[in-house]
């Protein structure tokens, strides 16, 4: 009893325990409708399976999970403007291409440009909350009501396509690459990420600010700069996954790129076990928690749930992960567990 | 010390100016701001668009009553705001308030007031659920509402995918039940006189408006819900139930959703999967504009009315003007918005400073 109590206190105690479970039961209950689910077949020289795809679409989510994680971390709030964002540097890329044969202007350019956008859309959001001491939510919230009427604007209320064939490649394949464009995007912006926080002590700074503004002034950091930073990076995040999606589809519907994303965006970070009140964060745990919603989306579009019933069980499994997490509940549980285990000592417990 | 009793005398001061000037210049400063422009832009509306009868009693009553809904809806998000929360979930509570009156009395032959009982308790329920989440549970009722936000327009996914429309003859006459003013009338053009008039909607928004104003402004809950709002330590320590007044605040807002809902049903006479979509930014922003700020402590439910007549107004001059794009409405609420978010920051940064 005694041996085993310690075995899943010890399992418990990993960190990442509960986004990883998550995702290990939505991935069982797959196994148990789809059989065929870890299958991964070669078609046209591409990858292809359940797995493949799934990575594949949560990519664009994990980017703006990244970001997330940052705005999250140093100024306990969240960016609600993502998903007008993306759409925005989306209907500005496209329509910088043009909708012709060739481009307008060189594909890069249009591409610096959208991410040009971004940062712009990360200066108006980072400005408003350290310099203006606005509240997150509130602060994006201008952006996120403008941000898509903007985005219409600029395509004139029209849907726009894109006509040559490599505008689709950051969305789906390069030429003889069997893995989709979007992974190794996704991947390259949480390496970065991960090794700019790490390998410099601006990982350090941003929890520290989450954790004491005031505190960390004292100290000598530049809080309100750091903060600002954060938004900023959100913003070229929100552009990089609205290229993506513009990329996907060859076109621009600015109603409709990247609707709702930004509740995913936050639902990610939560799972992942972020405190959404910032202070310590875990790139890695948003990353899983990017994962495990695409799953949870494509599980049920496979029990043939229709898109617009989806939110209610998605509502359901998040509100159910998060009331896990919280600190009554946690407390709850201890207390349980220190009544069951009276036998023994329960002085290690706490 | 001394700096501080030094101000205390300052602003205690029998000087008249002062305290003028003081009154002006708090938060109540944010109120006038939002009174001040909606009359500037009512009398620049009156100017610009004289010959297409902008001045007439009618016009100024459907702004009301094109938004009754919101102003009801809004009532409940300023609650919420002044205790501290925020509350994302309006706009999918009215699309499943909506969808579920049509299913009940056109598919279920349900009649329109068990209805609507039926539906006023299920926003009951639903502000509890969320009210338990996030007064008991301690989670953040960003997320809370969020969550309440896909569920409910999931359950209105549920319900029905296909539009409805209600044909039900006594919610129909109620909705269409006209209430003529006694003033204010015009000669139309065969020369009879016509009074502008109001549907029921606009009277259950100016009573849900006035009935909340009394109870924030004179009762022993409504003091209770500022001194939350104004800061949970404090409270607490004073010995109030701040749990149990934040799960109050949540079902009231539920109610108020509800009713909200019924009231923009009873303008629209159907139900659709993405009714009332971005109805929650739109109930945020007229309460912002109308001087509540997002920290809580603050606020004024006449400010939000005003705050949803200027949104009004803007909507209505994007429409008179004809060739403007509806987004046009969008994007100029969102720069109010942002002006008065920065007004509010900025007023907050003096009092700080002040201290």
């Amino acid at each position: 009893m005694k041996k085993f109590n310690s075995i899943i206190r010890r399992i418990t105690h990993i960190p990442l325990f509960l986004p990883l479970l998550c995702l290990f039961l939505v991935l069982i209950v797959n196994l148990i409708q789809t059989p065929s689910f870890f299958k991964i077949t070669i078609q046209n020289g591409v990858f292809y399976g359940y797995i493949i795809d799934i990575i594949n679409r949560s990519s664009g989510l994990i980017i703006l999970a990244v970001g997330m994680t940052l705005v999250a971390a140093s100024s306990a709030g969240a960016d609600i403007s993502v998903g007008a964002v993306s759409a925005l540097c989306g209907a500005v890329c496209v329509a910088s291409l043009g909708t012709g044969d060739v481009y307008q202007m060189p594909y890069i350019v249009s591409v610096l440009l959208a991410i040009l956008i971004g940062v712009i859309c990360g200066i108006i959001n980072g400005f408003l909350v350290s310099y203006m001491k606005v509240q997150p939510m509130v602060a994006t919230l201008i952006l996120f009501t403008a941000g898509r009427g903007i985005a219409q604007l600029v395509t004139g209320s029209f849907i726009l396509y894109v006509k040559p064939k490599q505008f689709g490649y950051l969305g789906a394949f390069l030429p003889k690459v069997p893995i989709p464009t979007p992974c190794f995007v996704a991947a390259v912006v949480v390496i970065i990420t991960w090794l700019v926080l790490k390998k410099t002590s601006l990982g350090m700074y941003i929890q520290a600010v989450g954790i004491n503004s005031k505190a960390s002034r004292l100290v000598g950091l530049n809080s309100k700069m750091i903060i600002f930073l954060t938004y900023i990076f959100c913003g070229v995040c929100a552009a990089v996954a609205g290229l993506i999606s513009v990329s996907r589809t060859m076109s621009i519907d600015a109603n409709n790129v990247g609707l709702f994303v930004e509740l995913d965006a936050i639902l990610a970070v939560a799972i992942g076990g972020n405190s959404l009140s910032g202070g310590k964060f875990s790139l890695m745990g948003s990353v899983i928690g990017a994962i495990t919603i695409q799953a949870l989306t494509t599980t049920l579009y496979a029990m043939h749930v229709s898109a617009d019933q989806l939110p209610l069980y998605k509502a359901i499994v998040v509100i159910i992960i998060v009331a896990l997490q919280s600190p009554v509940v946690k407390k709850w549980y201890r207390n349980l567990r220190s009544k069951v285990s009276t036998v023994e000592p329960v002085k290690e417990v706490g | 010390m001394s700096d501080a009793k030094l101000s205390l005398s300052k602003t205690e001061g029998s000087n008249v100016f002062g305290r003028i000037k003081d009154k002006l210049f708090g938060y109540n400063f944010l109120l006038f701001v939002t009174i001040g422009l909606f009359i500037i832009m009512y009398i620049a509306g009156l100017i610009v668009y004289k010959d297409k009868n902008f001045g007439n009693t009618q016009v100024f009553l459907n702004l009301i009553i094109s938004n009754a809904g919101l102003i009801i809806t809004s009532v409940g998000m300023t609650m919420v705001l002044i205790i501290g929360g925020i509350d994302i979930s309006v706009g999918s509570v009215i699309a499943v308030t909506c969808m579920m009156l049509a299913a009940m009395m056109e598919k279920g032959h349900i009649g329109a007031i068990p209805a609507i009982i039926i539906v006023l308790l299920f926003g009951i329920l639903f502000g509890a659920l969320q009210g338990w989440l996030i007064a008991y549970l301690k989670i953040q009722p960003f997320i809370v509402t969020l969550a309440g936000m896909f569920f409910a327009r999931g359950l209105t996914a549920v319900i029905s995918l296909e539009m409805i429309t209600i044909t039900n003859k006594t919610f129909l006459d109620i909705a269409k039940h006209k209430i003529y003013l006694p003033f204010g009338g015009s000669l139309n053009r065969r020369g009879v006189m016509v009074y502008p008039y109001v549907y029921p909607t606009v009277v259950l928004a100016l009573v849900v408006l006035i009935a909340s104003f009394i109870m924030l402004k004179y009762t022993k809950f409504g003091r209770k819900i500022y001194a939350v709002g104004g800061s949970e330590q404090s409270a607490l320590l004073m010995g109030l139930n701040v749990k149990r007044t934040k799960f109050i605040v949540y079902i009231i807002n539920g109610f108020l959703a509800t009713l909200g809902g019924i009231a923009f049903c009873l303008n629209t006479t159907g139900a659709f999967v993405e009714l009332g979509k971005g109805f929650e930014m739109d109930a945020i922003a007229s309460t912002v504009i109308g001087g509540t700020p997002l920290t809580g402590g603050v606020g004024n439910v006449f400010g939000t009315f005003f705050g949803v007549l200027i949104k009004a107004v803007i909507e209505t001059f994007v429409s008179f003007q004809g060739n403007l794009s509806s987004w046009w409405s969008k994007i100029i609420i969102a720069i109010l918005l942002g002006f008065f978010i920065v007004l509010q920051s900025l007023i907050a940064m003096k009092k700080e400073k002040k201290r």
